[in-house]
C-alpha cells in the first residue's frame, strides 16, 4: 500500500530529533486523531540551514515528515513556504488515497515553524 | 527472514486435513444437493454428516444448524432476521458497545428502520455486567445480542448468565461466537442462547463459510429468498465443499482442544508477561475471562501501524486498533469503550496466537517489539523519557 519511497523514509528517517536553539518551531496535529508534527528551523540569513523533526504518527505521518527536512534544507523562508502537502506527497511517489487528509501535514508544519520564525522576529 | 504470522484471530490457515476432506466435493463430487440422482444424494450426504456433526459439537438438534456463508451473514441473518420476525412483539434490541461491525453496523441498520437499540457500556476490561443486561430490560425488548469473546482484547462475557436472565423473557438471545469457536464450550443449552454465529475460517477451516445456530421454536425471517435450501431459511445452492470443510475443522478443534489451549495460555502469558514490562505499557482486557491466545498491550507515545509496519520488516504479522487501521478516523471502538483515551488507544497492538506458534516465535517477537518501541519512542514529540 505505501510506495518504495514512503518505506525507505520510513525505514531510515531523515533528521530525527531537535534543535536546541532553534529559530522556529512549528507544530500540527493532535493525539487524539493519531498524528502529532514537530519541525524545529534554525535560519541564516532568510536561509534554512537545519531543520529536524520528531513525529507521532503512522508510516505516512513520519515519512511525510521526513522527506520534508530534505525538501526545505538549504531553502530560503519564502522558498520552503511554497513548499505544499501535495508536493510532498508527490516527492513520495503519492500516498494511499486515506493517508491524503489526515496524515500529510508536514508542509503545515513547516509552515507554522517558519511563521513562529518571523514572529520572534517581527 | 522468519515470518511469523500472529493474527489468527484475523483468519488462520486451512488444516491440510480440512482440505483433503473438502477436495472431493469441488470437481468428482459436484452434485447440487436439491436433485434426485447419485450426485445429488453424495452430496446431500455429506451435508448430512457435517451437520450432524456441528449439531453435536453445539448440543444441538441437525434441523437448528443453518449454513451461512459468513460470520457476518450468520450476524445479519440471527439480527435482522429475528428483529423483523418479532416486529409486532416489539422493536426493542440491546446489545453491547464493543461487538464486532458485523452486529453493530446490522443494529445501527435497524435503528433506521424504527427500531429502538441500546448499547450497553463495558467495564475497564471490556466485561458488560448481566444485571446491566436485566435493567435494560423493556417489555417490548425482542432480542439481546452479546458476543461470546471479543475479537480485539479476548474478553470472555457471562454469556450462560446473561442468558438465564432472559430465560423467562420473550427476548431472543443471540451470541457472536465467532472468535469462542473451536476454543470455549459451545453448548447451546449451558450458554442458554437462541441464536449462535460462527465462521469456519477462524478455526482453521475455509473462508466464506458460517453458521448460524436456530433454537427450535425461535422464528427468523430468511434474507435471502429463493429456493427451499437450509430450511427456507437461507436459499442458495449448498457450498458442499466449504460446509464438509467447517464440519471437519470444528471438530478438530474440539478434539484438540484441551491440550491446544493450555499450550497456546503459556505462551501467551509469556508474551503478556514480556510486553508489559515495556515502560509506559498497559495490557487491555481481563486477566482471567480471556481467549487463551489472545495479547493485547498498548504502548504509551507511539502509534500503531508504525509498530506494525515495524513488525512487519522483521517478518511479524500482527493487528492494531489505531485509527490507520481501524478505517475510520478514530481508533478502536472497543478500547475507547473501555475507557482508553484516544492517544492511548492509537499505540494498540493485537497479537493472537494459533496452531502455528511456537516458543521461538514468542523469544523473537519479546526480542523484537522493545527496541521498535524504544526507536518509536526516541522520534515521538510526546515522549520525555
Amino acid at each position: 500500500m505505501y510506495s518504495e519511497k514512503v518505506m525507505d523514509h520510513f525505514q531510515n528517517p531523515r533528521n530525527v530529533g531537535e534543535i536546541a536553539d532553534a529559530s522556529g518551531i512549528g507544530e500540527v496535529g493532535n493525539a487524539r486523531c493519531g498524528d502529532i508534527m514537530k519541525i524545529w528551523i534554525k535560519v541564516e540569513d532568510n536561509v534554512i540551514t537545519d531543520i529536524k523533526f520528531k513525529t507521532f504518527g503512522c508510516g505516512a505521518a513520519i515519512a511525510t515528515s521526513s522527506i520534508i527536512t530534505e525538501m526545505a534544507m538549504g531553502k530560503t523562508l519564502d522558498e520552503a513556504e511554497q513548499i505544499t502537502n501535495k508536493a510532498v506527497a508527490e516527492a513520495l511517489d503519492g500516498l494511499p488515497p486515506v493517508k491524503m487528509h489526515c496524515s500529510n501535514l508536514a508542509a503545515d508544519a513547516l509552515r507554522e515553524a517558519i511563521a513562529d520564525y518571523r514572529k520572534r522576529n517581527g | 527472514m522468519q515470518r511469523i504470522y500472529l493474527d489468527y484471530a484475523a483468519t488462520t490457515p486451512v488444516r491440510p486435513e480440512v482440505l483433503d476432506a473438502m477436495l472431493p466435493y469441488f470437481s468428482n463430487e459436484f452434485g447440487n444437493a436439491s436433485g434426485v440422482y447419485s450426485w445429488s444424494r453424495t452430496a446431500h450426504q455429506a451435508m448430512d454428516k457435517a451437520r450432524d456433526t456441528v449439531a453435536r459439537i453445539l448440543g444441538a438438534r441437525p434441523d437448528e444448524i443453518v449454513f451461512t456463508g459468513s460470520g457476518s451473514e450468520s450476524d445479519n441473518l440471527a439480527i435482522k432476521g429475528a428483529a423483523w420476525a418479532n416486529r409486532h412483539k416489539g422493536k426493542h434490541i440491546i446489545t453491547s458497545s464493543i461487538e464486532h461491525f458485523a452486529v453493530l453496523e446490522t443494529c445501527q441498520w435497524l435503528e433506521r428502520q424504527g427500531f429502538e437499540v441500546t448499547y450497553l457500556p463495558v467495564d475497564s476490561v471490556g466485561l458488560v455486567d448481566p444485571e446491566q443486561v436485566k435493567q435494560a430490560l423493556r417489555p417490548d425488548t425482542i432480542l439481546v445480542s452479546i458476543m461470546y469473546a471479543n475479537n480485539e482484547v479476548g474478553t470472555i462475557q457471562p454469556i450462560s448468565e446473561i442468558g438465564s436472565i432472559l430465560k423467562d423473557t420473550q427476548a431472543v438471545f443471540h451470541t457472536d461466537a465467532v472468535q469462542a469457536a473451536g476454543v470455549l464450550d459451545l453448548d447451546v443449552d449451558k450458554l442458554n442462547v437462541d441464536l449462535l454465529t460462527i465462521s469456519a475460517h477462524k478455526f482453521y477451516g475455509p473462508k466464506g463459510v458460517g453458521v448460524l445456530y436456530v433454537r427450535k421454536g425461535t422464528n427468523i425471517e430468511p434474507l435471502i429468498h429463493g429456493g427451499g435450501h437450509e430450511r427456507k431459511r437461507r436459499a442458495g445452492t449448498e457450498n458442499i465443499a466449504g460446509i464438509v470443510g467447517l464440519a471437519k475443522a470444528l471438530e478438530l478443534s474440539y478434539e484438540e482442544r484441551d491440550t491446544e489451549n493450555a499450550r497456546l495460555e503459556a505462551l501467551r502469558n509469556q508474551l503478556i508477561e514480556g510486553l508489559s514490562a515495556i515502560p509506559h505499557s498497559r495490557v487491555n482486557g481481563s486477566l482471567t475471562k480471556r481467549l487463551p491466545n489472545n495479547v493485547n498491550v498498548c504502548f504509551e507515545f507511539i502509534e500503531g501501524e508504525s509498530l506494525l509496519l515495524n513488525l512487519d520488516m522483521k517478518g511479524v504479522a500482527a493487528s492494531s486498533g489505531s485509527a490507520c487501521t481501524s478505517g475510520s478516523l478514530d481508533p478502536s471502538h472497543v478500547l475507547l469503550a473501555m475507557g482508553l483515551s484516544h492517544e492511548i488507544a492509537h499505540g494498540s497492538l493485537r497479537l493472537t496466537l494459533g496452531r502455528g506458534t511456537t516458543q521461538a516465535d514468542i523469544d523473537y517477537v519479546l526480542q523484537e517489539v522493545p527496541p521498535i518501541v524504544e526507536r518509536l519512542r526516541a522520534m515521538s514529540p510526546l515522549y520525555r523519557g
